[in-house]
């Protein structure tokens, strides 16, 4: 019966077919150092760091390539020792392939550890101290998000949060990376959430796994035993259970006001694996260097979980893998649902690259697009309560005022509405033109704004130096009128 | 370099669904009960099926040619077929040829394609076809053939029914009659009572459809099976059919309580005229139907409503096709007001308040 009222608490979402058996492996270390690593400047949400290193300079593993710009930011290290090549701009893994600022590390190959000092043990450290290292290690979400991870210890120490979850949901069909990480690494990730809890001031946490990964759960579970501020439990599988506002509602029956941090509401969420680079940061003193990818789809002969260096272009990753480039008919990073298709492979991997998946024609949606039929089926999926297919409809028209009135800047792009969708129509492709498109048009009006403001500004400006010129000239004239009166007195009295 | 069918952003994978899917799985659920009525109507209404649908094609693919887009893609999707198999079932089943060619143009060219074609039209072309018609063509469309079983020697054979479809009725008292309802109705209107009336009535003949009726829609029993498996494939949700079906039964069950003389039992009223069809695969129209659970109860329950106000006080013996087009008028009106709660936001659309603990 409890289960039952749970289960309501579960807004739309799709079962989507999961497609992760082949690629449910244990996780491959041996991949091969790249001879170079094109290591993006800005891998996270909010500033691009600054690099402080010379082209020429020799690094080493693990040392400070870039530190981080202002409040919301995450620095960049060397993920192994070399040469520094260049530091340029270079097509960014991003559908639009656009380039952005780069740092090119030419591996020597002796991947040289530079010496770094841990604390005996971080618990007698303070809270603080926890986000400082956390911080400086340049770990972000790395569930896709890359929010800087300090930043959202930070705001736990400063509001109250009584629930700490660690997201293990990894609800996306074909990736894998999150599930092996749970089974083989579970001790060090329950390790992440105690030093986080630490780090944070927070009592209690739980870690939630969808019920298809129960290999994961017992393993987490076992490492969870000893620690009763732990708890680890099963979630439905059904997508977007890992979006953040959807999990926090299943786990404490909260629900994050429109417009508000999950942390307001007193319950924090991180990843697993941020977890895990968390331990490794405060452990062993190792900041962000590599992570788990999945490398998966029909077009790979070879599909697996493999840790990479960050800055490793997906073509030598392919290469590795034994993708059938002939086959690819779409390149993706990230999931099938919310990942973004890519142009080429001669892109880099950066934190946020949970996967990689190269799929053949028979694995995509059908794009011959045909009319709406009123269906309503992408309403019922919604799990943010939107309706699509109005939006949509808006959007088609041009009517962008109306699909924000009905809640555009609410869509998470989770892409529910397109999986469903039997006229295959891409709505999250018109939501994301129609967010862009607002989002320029209120640029442009704002700018409008501005410039009319300095035009006035101008305007009164001008007004009043002639206003003043002409007083100035009027006052002249009542002066000299004034001497001349004098005088003439002066002159009748003389 | 690997060159792209479509770079774009959002579900890269898809539910195996598609529009024509859907509308053959419609059709595969009006089977039994099409076939029962063909069964039972013998050759005159296997013509007139026959050319309803195929004159549901050609308006189909003439207003596609007319509007210059490629006929192929549009006919192949099945909606202009589903909407001449629903008009079928609806017709009387020995009404003359031109009944199913009318009927079919009004439904696709007046119901659909002025609005701009499959998805845009506010009211269930079917039903607007049957409801002109039947303000049109009132004696045709009121001419009920006795149930004359294909396989027995006295039922039209193959030339006969040709006769009868394309040059007309000879003998139109000796193989016709009234349906239940319109039996009830003019009886009622000689002051007989209930009893009286239906005392030759079955229902179990009303349920397996062995009764004078349109064309497909005399089996409750077989319509049902076929609604039952589309909920069960999930192409239809249960709000509409359940509310629908529930609020004539509600309302029949108090009035017959109450005068069990003058107003017929909710068994009659479920078993007989067009309201299985109806509920299960006419309201239940995607396009012309509300888009929220909550918005299809609302509608269900109003057709419900006027189904049994038009049937029970009206001067039509069943009101199901009235009752559609007028609640099809209101669907826009049920969107506006009836809306998902935006995860975050309360009803009003204003973010939630940060609860104080």
């Amino acid at each position: 019966m409890l289960s039952f009222f749970k289960k309501l608490r579960i807004r739309g979402g799709v079962h989507a077919e999961e497609r992760k058996a082949a690629t449910a492996l244990p996780i491959v270390n041996d991949f091969p150092l790249p001879k170079k690593l094109y290591i993006p400047l800005q891998q996270h949400v909010g500033k691009a760091a600054e690099p402080v290193i010379k082209v020429g300079e020799k690094v080493l593993k693990g040392q400070l390539l870039a530190h981080s710009q202002g409040l919301v930011s995450a620095p960049v290290h060397a993920p192994s020792s070399g040469i520094i090549l260049d530091v340029n701009d270079y097509p960014a893994p991003h559908p639009s392939a656009l380039p952005i600022r780069m740092i090119v590390l030419e591996t020597d190959g002796k991947d040289e550890w530079l010496k770094t000092s841990v604390a005996a043990d971080p618990f007698q450290l303070d809270a603080e101290e926890i986000s400082l290292r956390v911080g400086a290690a340049g770990i972000v979400g790395l569930g896709g998000a890359t929010f800087p991870t300090v930043v959202k210890l930070n705001m736990g120490r400063e509001n109250q949060i009584d629930t700490l979850i660690i997201n293990g949901a990894e609800c996306e069909p074909y990736l894998c990376c999150d599930d092996r990480l749970m089974q083989e690494r579970a001790a060090e990730i329950i390790d992440g959430v105690r030093l986080m809890l630490h780090g944070m001031g927070t009592k209690s946490a739980v870690v939630a796994i969808e019920n298809n990964k129960p290999q994961a759960f017992l393993a987490m579970q076992a490492a969870a035993e000893p620690y009763v501020q732990i708890k680890v439990m099963q979630i439905p599988t059904r997508y977007p259970m890992g979006w953040d506002r959807q999990l926090i509602r299943y786990v404490t029956g909260r629900e994050v006001p429109v417009g508000c941090r999950s942390s307001e509401i007193g319950v924090t969420i991180h990843n697993v694996g941020t977890a895990h680079a968390v331990h490794k940061a405060i452990r062993h003193g190792q900041p962000l260097l590599s992570r788990v990818v999945t490398v998966a789809g029909g077009a790979v002969n070879r599909p697996m979980n493999v840790e990479v260096p960050f800055g490793t272009l997906i073509s030598e990753l392919f290469a590795f893998c034994e993708v059938n480039t002939e086959n690819t008919a779409r390149i993706i990073m990230g999931g099938p649902m919310m990942g973004d298709s890519l142009p080429h492979s001669s892109l880099p991997t950066v934190k946020a690259t949970s996967g990689i998946l190269a799929l053949t024609t028979n694995e995509l949606k059908n794009t011959d697009e045909q009319p709406c039929i009123r269906c309503a089926s992408c309403v019922s999926v919604c799990p943010a309560g939107l309706r699509p297919l109005d939006m949509a409809n808006n959007i088609r028209i041009n009517q962008l005022d109306a699909a924000v009135d009905l809640g555009l800047k609410d869509c998470i792009s989770c892409g529910c509405c397109s999986y469903i969708c039997p006229s295959n129509i891409p709505l999250v492709q018109y939501f994301k033109y129609a967010s862009g498109e607002v989002m320029a048009r209120q640029q442009a009006q704002h700018k409008a704004e501005q410039t009319k403001k300095l035009i006035d500004a101008r305007n009164a400006r001008m007004e009043r130096i002639a206003q003043q010129q002409r007083e100035d000239e009027l006052a002249r004239i009542a002066a000299k009128a004034e001497r001349e009166r004098l005088k003439a007195e002066q002159e009748t009295a003389a | 370099m690997i060159t792209h069918l479509k770079p774009n952003s959002g579900a890269h994978v898809g539910a195996n669904n598609s529009v024509s899917r859907i509308m053959w799985q419609v059709m595969f659920a009006l089977m039994p009960a099409t076939a029962f009525g063909l069964f039972c109507f013998g050759w005159p209404a296997f013509n007139l099926f026959v050319v309803t649908l195929l004159s549901a094609l050609f308006f189909e693919a003439f207003c596609v040619r007319l509007r210059g887009k490629a006929v192929k893609p549009v006919i192949m999707d099945g909606s202009a077929l589903l909407t001449g198999w629903l008009l079928a079932m609806t017709l009387p089943p020995w009404a003359p040829w031109w009944i199913g060619v009318v009927g079919s143009g009004l439904a696709i060219i007046l119901g659909k394609q002025v609005y701009g074609g499959l998805g845009q039209n506010l009211f269930n072309p079917a039903m607007l076809a049957r409801v002109a018609l039947l303000i049109s063509f009132p004696i045709e469309m009121t001419t009920w053939a006795n149930v004359s079983p294909i396989i027995l020697a006295s039922s039209p054979d193959f030339i006969e029914g040709l006769r009868i479809t394309f040059l007309g009725l000879v003998n139109i008292d000796a193989s016709t009659g009234a349906t239940t309802l319109g039996f009830v109705k003019t009886e009622f209107s000689q002051n007989h009572l209930l009893t009286d009336i239906l005392k030759d009535n079955s229902n179990f003949l009303n349920l397996i459809g062995w009764t004078r009726g349109s064309l497909g829609e005399t089996s409750s029993l077989l319509l049902s099976l076929g609604g039952l498996w589309l909920l069960q494939q999930k192409v239809i949700q249960w709000q509409i059919p359940v509310s629908l079906l529930l609020t004539v039964a509600l309302l029949a069950q108090v009035f017959h309580g109450i005068d069990s003389e003058h107003y017929i039992s909710p068994l009659l009223h479920l078993n007989s005229g067009a309201l299985m069809c109806v509920a299960l695969f006419i309201a239940t129209d995607y396009v012309t139907s509300p888009n929220t659970a909550t918005g299809q109860l609302v509608f269900g329950a109003s057709c419900g409503l006027l189904i049994f106000i038009i049937r029970t006080w009206g001067a039509y013996p069943e009101g199901a096709g009235f009752a559609v087009l007028l609640m099809n008028s209101a669907t826009p009106l049920i969107d506006h007001y009836i809306k998902p709660r935006i995860y975050g936001r309360d009803r009003k659309g204003k973010p939630l308040e940060i609860p104080k603990s």
